[in-house]
């Protein structure tokens, strides 16, 4: 049920993958993000989605729980399917049957968009899936910090999307319990028509929205009983260094980059 | 209500969460108990031993993996309704029901679960004033926020709450845990004398031994997801070492016993409660001539 929702999850691990800088795999994300968006053709979708596949299978990630980390998008994928198959026109026309007209480059760009909305996920839940939240958040820290100079409050950021990061599984445990609580006081969830279902919500929604709040509460105080005052001064455990495989990583997401650039140029 | 037969019955009864994926783990298996009416069941295990689990298949909530659930001999999970109509028949408190808190006041929270029942007027009104007699709730009170009581308070207006559907079956997970003594004694009461009034049969989940000890009837003790023992309280604690084992304790007028008795002392094992200790000592003392 609720507990399926994989976002911000993380498998312990020890690859390569796992092993890599944060901040390498967040600008190799980006990367990737930018070949995605460059690729035309089957040959460039071909080479990132070598890269995608590789990666996971580096990490020991089971190619299971990234189909099911996609099982939310889904309504959002045909949509943009639906959406992409019956609004481009151009090419051979393929199906005219009422209103409604299927070109064979519609089909092509919902298709392409598909995959790359597909790939864009799977992208991001990998570097969720092989990265700590602590990590991550420590990485994307280091990054932005020259952004400091520009009084963006780079070390609060941080910590309020750690902190988000860390009650996300919290949260979803809460929210089952009040749900069971509350089918076992007999409320219905299921049946009814969609204002009576809007209004079977509210069970949930308040003592959720009160349990959050006085977590909240509590997680201020004990930060505020550990002396915590920002970013100022504050050292870590675990100080980053780049290692050679982070080299290596750059090397291939630069492959990467190149590969399809290369690509696009020919036309490909 | 017939007395001898059970209310509900659990048959072979698996449970196995997130089957088919890495995260496979089986919480429940192969399980086989009968609770009858007037009967006050106290369960006993350590943490991940099943406990929830269980009760939470008790009243519909987790679908068996295999084996069923029976409500005077019919299967909760026959159709859809009678599930439905089950979780009122068998009414769950959670523990922390504090937590499950949502209306403006306390008298429309208690009165949610009789309302999802198709209650209405005189008799909801009804309903939820003996509900709130139940356990202590004082009149003034059911006008206020929940959210302006105290802890005590809250779990009273939670349990008043489940009460308030007159489920012949009330089950409670950890009902006492972080209140304090005179907070739990008199929760233990309520819940007494609601099981009396209506010959209801209560299932109790604790930790403490102590509390269920004194409370209840009989006891089950579960570990590694299956039924270790099941019997009257005498019975299960004769199994001191057992328990201590299971990572349980025991009450501890029980452990002093079995010391005295290891030390060579002719003393029952049977021993969990201070009064009965005392009147086996005095027994002892006047059997021999000092």
């Amino acid at each position: 049920m609720l507990k399926d929702i994989t976002l911000g999850q993380f498998f312990p691990g020890r690859t390569v993958v796992h092993r890599l800088d944060p901040r390498t795999k967040l600008l190799l994300l980006v990367v990737y993000i930018v070949a995605l968006f460059l690729a035309k053709s089957f040959f460039s979708y071909g080479l990132v989605l070598i890269f995608l596949v590789g990666v996971t299978l580096l990490g020991r990630i089971p190619f299971k729980s990234m189909t099911k980390g996609l099982k939310p998008m889904l309504i959002f994928i045909i949509f943009t399917a639906v959406l992409n198959l019956f609004y481009t026109k151009g090419g051979k026309l393929l199906l005219d049957w009422w209103i409604f007209e299927i070109w064979s480059d519609g089909l092509e760009t919902a298709f392409f968009m598909v995959l790359r909305i597909m790939m864009l996920v799977c992208g991001t839940f990998l570097l969720t899936y092989t990265t700590s939240p602590i990590a991550l958040t420590d990485g994307l820290e280091r990054l932005l910090s020259p952004l400091k100079k520009l009084r963006v409050p780079v070390h609060e950021l941080a910590m309020m999307m750690s902190i988000a990061l860390r009650f996300i599984p919290t949260l979803i445990e809460e929210t089952d319990k009040i749900i069971s609580a509350q089918k076992a006081r007999g409320a219905d969830f299921e049946t009814g028509s969609l204002i009576r279902r809007a209004k079977a919500l509210i069970p949930i929604l308040v003592p959720l929205f009160v349990s959050a709040f006085r977590r909240a509460d509590e997680l201020a105080t004990a930060m505020e009983c550990r002396c915590y005052h920002g970013g100022e001064g504050r050292t870590r455990l675990k100080v980053l260094r780049f290692a050679s495989i982070d080299l290596i990583a750059f090397f291939v997401g630069g492959v990467l980059l190149a590969g399809v650039i290369v690509l696009r140029h020919f036309g490909l | 209500m017939d007395p001898t037969k059970p209310i509900l019955e659990v048959k072979d009864l698996t449970h196995v969460y997130s089957s088919g994926t890495p995260f496979e783990h089986v919480a429940v298996e192969h399980i086989d108990l009968s609770f009858y009416p007037g009967e006050l069941v106290g369960v006993i295990g350590h943490t991940g031993s099943g406990k929830s689990t269980l009760i939470q298949h008790l009243n519909g909530l987790l679908k068996p993996s295999s084996g069923k659930v029976l409500f005077k001999g019919e299967d909760i999970w026959k159709d859809k309704k009678f599930t439905h109509f089950i979780r009122s028949k068998v009414g769950l408190v959670f523990q922390y029901p504090e937590y499950q808190l949502f209306e403006e006041t306390c008298f429309k929270d208690i009165a949610f679960g009789p309302r999802n029942q198709g209650v209405s007027g005189d008799e909801l009104e009804a309903r939820v004033r003996r509900a709130a007699g139940f356990v202590g709730l004082k009149e003034e009170w059911l006008q206020k926020s929940p959210f302006d009581l105290s802890g005590g308070q809250k779990r009273r207006v939670a349990i008043a709450g489940v009460i308030a559907m007159e489920p012949d079956v009330l089950i409670l997970d950890e009902p006492t845990a972080g209140l304090d003594a005179a907070g739990r004694e008199s929760i233990l009461e309520n819940i007494k004398a609601y099981q009396q009034a209506q010959n209801a049969a209560v299932i109790m989940v604790s930790h403490s031994m102590e509390e269920v000890a004194r409370l209840c009837s009989r006891l089950i003790v579960m570990n590694h997801g299956s039924v270790a023992m099941d019997g009257v309280p005498a019975e299960v604690f004769t199994h001191s070492v057992e328990l201590t084992q299971m990572g349980l304790s025991v009450p501890q007028v029980t452990t002093v016993f079995r010391l005295l008795r290891e030390k060579g002392l002719a003393l029952p094992a049977d021993v969990y409660t201070v009064g009965y200790a005392v009147d086996r000592l005095l027994e002892r003392k006047e059997g021999r001539p000092c």
